[in-house]
């Protein structure tokens, strides 16, 4: 059967059955348009990226959700910024918020509380802000989970990977540096939780916390300073690194998933215009429409609840935003680890926990791609997507990664769990210190297993077809399910991917102890071999031809005995 | 990173077991073949536009109409009428929006796939020769082959920039050496003489009044002699504490401390020696007070020692007395500093396990 791979506008099914209609377009550049392409070519423009393709997958819309988030996050931010003022200057409230009548708070606490109760549609702009943020930050984790799993970081996208683990960090000084704020008394905690954090760390901590804070904590810069990196640096920082991710999208292409058609050489789906214009364009106004429903019925962040900041006080479940939890779970979970040497303090059960897995999980994030493709020794381009399981070393090392930030996660909710489960909270918070490195372990294996089941699985599909679900009879009184062949289309599918092989030890280093160009060590060997070797052939074309005559026979060989039997 | 290059012929592209089908045969969709089914999604979209000038409206409307402090409760959850009604009917005008694009996108526009022929990311073999011709070129324009210290002295030049910028920001804030430290970190308000306050009511403490288990937030009643608000923050962080009283003979008191306390009146600094959290979690039977910020527990009856959770230090304890009226005073100010860690911190002089 032909199969289109262009698309025709005058296409005879579709002409027979449309309404007669006038064509509508424009036939010459004139007015705005002539007047824009004098002076800026938009004619170019328009010619190489209005029909540009984009491949279709609903987890390509996770980056978007992201992007719209942002993009919300700044529209609502300008909003709250009329009003909200950084000061931490203390002052008596005279709002209209009742319970808080003539109680000292500083100015950027009262001015929280004036947009939540004096400005109309003010605490619905706060709090679709801080849906957005919460959203923004959630959809970016999977948007590079996607990424991950499917191997879309491979050459030539791991600069956007690096530039994807650069907005990831940053996102979450912006989301901290936001709900510190208000200066209730849940985000004062969290600046105590920082200066903690800061002070920490060895020669410069006490340095840094003087620098950051001028002074003591709390102080009264702290809050100016904030709002400065907030609605300034932050964002001016993400939006220049956003346009570099979505440029580089551009120039390589969108990646695709493996499908009839889809080739490394080729990007299959719909033109920019006028196609992803009203989808992606559209869902910016789902996503926005949604968080603002969000922020009309779900509350969040009720600073008036909190009260004012009050470095004496603090409420029991004290938790930070989602995204922070991990790190709280650290610095929970972590035994109390202090050195005392010549009348300092080296406090590792902060610094580590704290500063130091911050930095493991971006520089880990940010070297994979490098580490993988040294392990692999692929070189090649890739714009297909892997299936999950066809990487099954990577998929169980991301879903071990995943294990351990959950269970850092957990641990940042112990006294809950403790108080919801009705169980010990020191037990909760020794087997979380176990769990932190044993879990991952457990899930590595697992998920590699399932892996190889599942490639043994499209393994068997490939060679016996799918199950038919009819059991059937013979003559003889034995049962077989019959298997129905794969449709062309699922065949190659299933068995389009690369199968890696194992990079092989060569002479890595010559006889004077110089590297040879190209050479392998047996290390990087060693090291491919465990990447590589538990991964299930896929059928050959001889296995495939093989078991197809095969299945054949088994038939005929059927009808033969029916046959011997009729005689 | 580099590679060599012959391992590209071990990741074969070629191998496939199946041939390549080609992109799926186009399927008209209902709304293609069916002109009424077409129509329909039609009106369908024009439906949802429509509604949403209606919503825009009526959202303009609440604002004005509705009160700000007007609020109705449903099953058991407080809604404020201006926030909820301002949400619901602008959220949904602009998801009516994205919606009736979406289906536009979907039902009408033409959904036949398309495919675009994809280039290496890299430049040809002819274009690097190219770019290679033109980036010598300019080298050799630029006079660094023969004249290379240029370069260097722009770079040394512009490094040297690094030292203003750095400088420049040396006033971000006071230069916590020795002198500052013992000025700030390291010295709390609390002096001899100086009273126990209950921090809410601000009423001095007397020792009589304090019944054995209970635990009293206090602060010093100097504390609220100071009217500037930065001060007054800074101040309350570092001199919070914590009174109890507990049955002297079911605690452990070392003799360097039995001055400290006033029959079994103990006062020890709220702030967390982990990050700084103002500890109120008591635990009148074991006498260990938990932080609820990160679970460290403190054991009162036992100079502070921790006995749980990721705190390094012990409390430190305020030693007190009573004045002549019979109210709790300080002796002095607490002998090590309080709250987290930092490096240029002594720790030797906190108490320890075993210490007398």
């Amino acid at each position: 059967m032909a199969k289109p791979t262009q698309i025709t506008p005058d296409a005879p099914v579709l002409d027979t059955r449309r309404p007669p209609g006038k064509e509508v377009g424009v036939r010459q550049f004139s007015g705005i348009g002539a007047w824009l392409d004098d002076r800026v070519g938009l004619g170019k423009i328009a010619k190489g990226g209005l029909r540009k393709v984009f491949p279709d997958h609903w987890s390509f819309l996770l980056g978007e959700i992201a992007l719209y988030s942002f993009l919300v996050l700044l529209i609502t931010g300008v909003f709250l910024t009329i009003w909200f003022k950084p000061s931490m200057a203390e002052i008596e409230y005279s709002g209209s918020y009742q319970l808080m009548k003539g109680l000292p708070m500083s100015e950027a606490f009262a001015s929280a509380l004036a947009l939540s109760f004096d400005v109309r549609g003010g605490l619905l702009v706060r709090q679709i802000h801080h849906w957005a943020a919460i959203l923004f930050i959630a959809a970016m984790t999977a948007h590079m989970l996607r990424i991950f799993f499917t191997g879309a970081f491979r050459k030539p996208r791991e600069l956007n990977w690096l530039i994807g683990v650069a907005l990831m960090s940053l996102s979450l000084i912006a989301g901290f540096s936001g709900y510190s704020l208000p200066d209730d008394l849940l985000s004062g905690t969290g600046l105590r939780f920082v200066d903690g954090l800061v002070r920490s760390i060895p020669l410069i901590g006490t340095w840094a916390e003087f620098f950051v804070f001028q002074g003591e904590f709390p102080g009264s810069a702290l809050i100016a300073r904030l709002y400065m990196v907030h609605i300034l640096l932050i964002p001016g920082i993400l939006l220049a690194l956003i346009g570099a991710h979505m440029t580089m999208v551009v120039y390589h292409k969108h990646t695709q998933f493996p499908g009839p058609g889809r080739t490394e050489k080729n990007v299959v789906g719909y033109p920019l215009f006028p196609v992803y214009m009203a989808k992606a364009g559209g869902f910016f106004f789902v996503v926005f429409g949604v968080l603002i429903l969000m922020g009309a019925t779900m509350q969040i962040n009720p600073v008036w609840n909190f009260g004012p900041y009050n470095p004496s006080q603090v409420t029991a479940g004290s938790q930070p935003d989602w995204y922070m939890g991990w790190v709280e779970g650290a610095i929970r979970i972590m035994p109390n680890l202090e050195t005392h040497l010549f009348g300092t303090t080296w406090s590792w059960n902060i610094f580590l926990p704290g500063v130091g897995l911050m930095g493991l999980l971006f520089t880990a994030l940010g070297v994979y791609p490098f580490v993988e493709a040294w392990v692999t020794g692929d070189k090649t381009e890739h714009h297909l997507l892997d299936r999950p399981r066809n990487a099954p070393t990577r998929t169980a090392l991301g879903v071990a990664g995943m294990t351990c930030y959950a269970m850092f996660w957990l641990a940042g909710g112990n006294d809950l769990l403790a108080t919801q489960f009705k169980v010990s909270l020191n037990a909760v918070t020794y087997v979380m210190r176990v769990a932190v490195f044993v879990a991952p372990v457990l899930a590595f294996i697992i998920t590699k297993r399932i892996c190889l089941s599942l490639q043994r699985a499209d393994r068997e599909r490939l060679l016996h077809g799918s199950e038919s679900g009819i059991i059937e009879r013979s003559a003889v009184g034995g049962y077989a399910e019959p298997h129905a062949p794969l449709s062309h289309d699922e065949a190659w599918t299933l068995s389009q991917h690369a199968q890696h092989e194992p990079v092989e030890a060569s002479e890595s280093v010559d006889a004077n102890g110089i590297p040879v160009p190209g050479g392998v060590s047996a290390r990087r060997a060693q090291w491919s071999q465990r990447f590589f070797r538990d991964d299930i052939r896929k059928p050959t074309r001889a296995e495939l031809e093989a078991a197809q005559e095969h299945g054949d026979h088994a038939a005929s060989d059927a009808a033969d005995e029916v046959k011997a039997l009729g005689h | 990173m580099s590679h060599d290059t012959t391992h590209d012929a071990l990741v074969p592209v070629g191998d496939h077991p199946v041939s390549d089908p080609g992109i799926e045969p186009h399927v008209p969709r209902y709304t293609d073949a069916d002109v009424a089914a077409g129509n329909n999604a039609y009106r369908r979209i024009l439906g949802l536009l429509a509604l949403v000038p209606v919503l825009a409206i009526v959202n303009a409307v609440v604002y004005f109409a509705v009160p700000r402090t007007a609020s109705f409760n449903v099953i058991g959850t407080n809604f404020n009428a201006s926030v909820l009604f301002l949400g619901l009917t602008g959220g949904l005008a602009v998801l009516l929006i994205g919606i009736a694009m979406v289906a536009w996108a979907r039902d009408i526009m033409t959904d036949q796939e398309i495919a675009e022929e994809r280039h290496p990311a890299g430049s040809s073999d002819e274009v690097r020769a190219a770019a290679l011709d033109k980036i010598n070129a300019g080298i050799a324009e630029s006079g660094v082959g023969r004249r290379k210290l240029i370069l260097a002295a722009l770079g040394g030049g512009m490094g040297a920039l690094a030292i203003p910028a750095v400088v420049l920001l040396a006033d971000m804030g006071p230069w916590p050496l020795g002198d500052e430290r013992r000025r700030t970190i390291e010295k709390t308000i609390w002096t001899e003489g100086v009273r126990l306050v209950n921090d809410v009511n601000k009423l001095p403490l007397k020792a009589s009044d304090i019944e054995l288990g209970q635990l009293v937030n206090g602060e010093p009643a100097t504390l609220f002699d100071i009217h500037d608000g930065a001060d007054f923050q800074v101040q309350r962080a570092k001199a919070a504490i914590i009174v109890v009283r507990m049955d002297p003979a079911s605690i452990k008191i070392p003799a360097s401390r039995q001055e400290w306390q006033v029959n079994g009146i103990l006062a020890y600094s709220k702030i967390c020696t982990h990050v700084g959290c103002p500890i109120s979690l008591w635990e009148q039977q074991t006498h260990h007070l938990l932080c609820p910020c990160h679970q460290s527990t403190f054991d009162l009856g036992n100079s502070g020692l921790v006995v749980f959770g990721p705190a390094a230090r012990a409390l430190p304890q305020l030693p007190i007395t009573v004045d002549a009226e019979g109210y709790l005073v300080a002796r002095g100010d607490f002998t090590v500093p309080v709250g987290p860690s930092y490096f240029e911190r002594d720790s030797s002089k906190d108490f320890k396990e075993g210490d007398q």
